[in-house]
């Protein structure tokens, strides 16, 4: 085992619902709801889950882009939950984040060299000419060509916008980076040009990712180590290939087999799930998912399921184990 | 062998705007029968929401108009019918599903006020009935308190479920034929099954056929029985699921294939198809894909290859005779 980049224990996040003439908070929205786990230095961890699950906050999360309600994370040794913002504005620059949406996550008013080099020149790293010839060298990396950095964001296509985006995530030599959905918005063809790119990278830097997704192929595809969310808490968490293999929990099973397979010889047994996801700010009582769970048992109502380790590595949050 | 219930000959869509035309849809065919299943898969930009559109005779016109081919409804050219027969038609013979279930239904009317006024337009009964018969619809498609649920507004809905009163929507008059554009693409995986097994269900029990519009090639190979590849307006391989799939043909087909990552086995590297797509009508000689292919040849940038093969069908100059 290497050492830990970064570590999160009993992460939380709730959102307050505030209401009525004096805006009392009448109730919260438990988003987050005591997340931990621990990434290593040059690995990726996967976090996938339906919508509404909490993976996107999660991730954001992490550089304090949203305040934490509760919990520590703590990385490269640092608490940065304690941090004031000048020291945490430090550590950012080893946290980056690339977003889902590359037509809404560039300014169009800026040059696509601009855009590159903001984040050098907020954490004033070199001098001007140093940041044109690492802006160049960057656009060279994510495969565009350095005369691109005279170009605006719309005069490029998704996927090469996503790539300006990468470059952009990458101009500070991060140690970690947080991948919201980078591929979720592009076509297919284009989608694995993007992943192959993220390998190379990762390859080539040595980088540490944490990989936000609903897609489970792409998770897969991506991931060493993969956590599976509902309803803010961790259910599920394993080595890749073990955790898609062998799922432990009833919603990992429900949701791996739920996954459309583009192979129209291959006939398995779907579990589908009655109903929706429970809002969270009202969950069921004890484990959130056993409303919607073949296997319920009795005491499934009541009593929380704790996040156990199983077997070697696999944890999982269950009253069958 | 029983004649196609629709059946679509060398239909042209153009669109003409200030920049001069750009064809959306150039020249395709396809047909699908009685119970069949057919899937019509695309990168975004290819024509293929374009093709339904004209089908449905709802294409917005200026600046859409279809300038060649026919669309047969059961032997009855429907090309240029008059707004008046397109609406005998829409909903009662050919009815279609969108994307966005967000968008689709009217935010303030009530779900059993939107069915009841679809129902009416096409049949001739009383309030009573038509309510009658929403309810049965919303049963139909597996609501659950159907008999409330009439009465309530969409924004009380989830995702899932709005799907659900858009197919019972859409399911109102027992059409032919269901085209559904890209049905399942807003929903999350556990609900996107939902939707799949009870598009099935449908077509087994009503003998409807149904068109699925998509970019996702494992809906499809759960769902068609039949396959129609379209790149940059033009259809480029055409055959059943299993032909396709096992033995792709088209350079483009077996790239889209390929580079889909599978969730039953990590692939080390993801096969890539170079480019994108590109802007209808900036390819003016040629094979459309030539300038993104590897197998490309000489002839493929002068010569325009034709659809060629009785069953398994490709537009490729690879397979000329």
């Amino acid at each position: 085992m290497g050492e830990s980049l970064l570590k999160v224990n009993d992460l939380k996040k709730h959102f307050p619902i505030e209401g009525g003439v004096l805006g009392r908070t009448l109730g919260h929205v438990k988003a987050v709801d005591g997340v931990s786990f621990a990434i290593e230095k040059g690995e990726t961890l996967g976090l996938v889950g339906e919508s509404g699950c909490g993976k996107s906050t999660t991730g954001r999360m992490l550089l304090r882009l949203i305040e934490p309600s509760a919990g520590r994370i703590v990385f490269a040794g640092k608490d940065m939950t304690k941090l004031a913002k000048s020291e945490l504005r430090e550590l950012r620059k080893d946290i980056q984040m690339i977003f889902q949406d590359p037509f809404a996550s560039l300014n169009p008013r800026h040059t696509v060299g601009r855009i590159i080099e903001e984040p050098m020149i907020v954490h004033k790293l070199g001098g001007k000419k140093e940041r044109k010839k690492r802006v160049r060298e960057l656009l060279e990396v994510v495969g565009l060509s350095s005369y691109h950095a005279k170009r605006y964001p719309h005069q490029f296509s998704g996927g090469q916008r996503q790539r300006i985006g990468i470059a952009r995530a990458l101009a500070v030599k991060p140690k970690l980076i947080v991948a919201d959905e980078p591929v979720s918005a592009l076509d297919v063809s284009v989608q694995s040009q993007v992943l192959n790119l993220l390998q190379d990278l990762q390859e080539q830097f040595g980088l540490t990712f944490l990989f936000i997704a609903h897609d489970l192929s792409v998770v897969r595809h991506f991931s060493d180590r993969v956590g599976v969310m509902y309803l803010g808490r961790i259910v599920e968490l394993g080595a890749s290939k073990e955790l898609y293999e062998d799922p432990k929990h009833p919603y990992t099973q429900a949701l791996l087999s739920a996954v459309p397979v583009p192979d129209p010889n291959y006939q398995n047994e779907k579990i589908i799930l009655s109903g929706d996801v429970p809002s969270p700010s009202n969950p069921p009582s004890g484990c959130t998912f056993h409303n919607r769970c073949p296997m319920a048992m009795d005491h499934c109502k009541t009593k929380v399921p704790e996040l156990k380790e199983l077997e070697d590595g696999r944890l999982t949050a269950c009253h069958l184990y | 062998m029983t004649d196609p219930v629709l059946d679509v000959k060398g239909l042209k869509t153009y669109f003409f705007t200030d920049d001069g035309q750009v064809p959306a849809v150039d020249g395709i065919d396809f047909h699908v029968k009685e119970g069949e299943i057919l899937g019509i898969v695309g990168e975004s930009g290819c024509g293929k929401s374009v093709t339904s559109l004209s089908v449905m005779g709802l294409l917005p016109s200026p600046p859409g108009k279809v300038v060649d081919g026919k669309i047969l409804y059961n032997g009855e050219d429907i090309t240029y019918a008059s707004e008046s027969r397109m609406r005998q038609i829409r909903g009662n013979d050919i009815a279609m599903i969108f994307q966005e279930p967000m968008t689709s239904l009217n935010p303030v009317f009530t779900i059993g006020s939107q069915l009841i006024e679809a129902i009416r337009i096409h049949r001739k009964c009383s309030k009573k009935q038509a309510r009658a018969r929403a309810i049965d619809l919303l049963k139909l498609v597996g609501l659950p308190r159907a008999d409330e649920l009439v009465d309530e507004f969409p924004h009380q809905l989830s995702g899932g479920m709005r799907q659900r009163v858009m197919i019972a929507m859409a399911m109102a008059c027992d059409p032919k034929v269901l085209i559904a554009d890209e049905p399942t693409t807003a929903l999350d995986v556990t609900i996107q099954a939902q939707i799949l097994d009870l598009m099935l269900k449908l077509n087994r029990e009503t003998k409807t056929a149904i068109i699925i519009i998509t970019h996702d090639l494992g809906v499809v190979a759960q769902m068609c029985q039949r396959l129609v590849v379209m790149y940059a307006g033009k259809v480029v391989e055409e055959g059943t699921v299993k032909d396709i799939y096992n033995n792709p043909k088209h350079p483009y087909t077996k790239g889209l294939i390929q580079s889909v990552p599978d969730m039953r086995e990590k692939k080390q590297r993801l096969y890539s198809i170079k480019g994108s797509v590109p802007k209808p009508g900036s390819i003016k000689k040629g094979c459309q894909f030539a300038p993104r292919c590897e197998y490309v040849m000489t002839d493929c940038l002068e010569q325009e290859p034709q659809l060629t093969g009785n069953e398994h069908l490709v537009r490729c100059l690879l397979y000329r005779e």
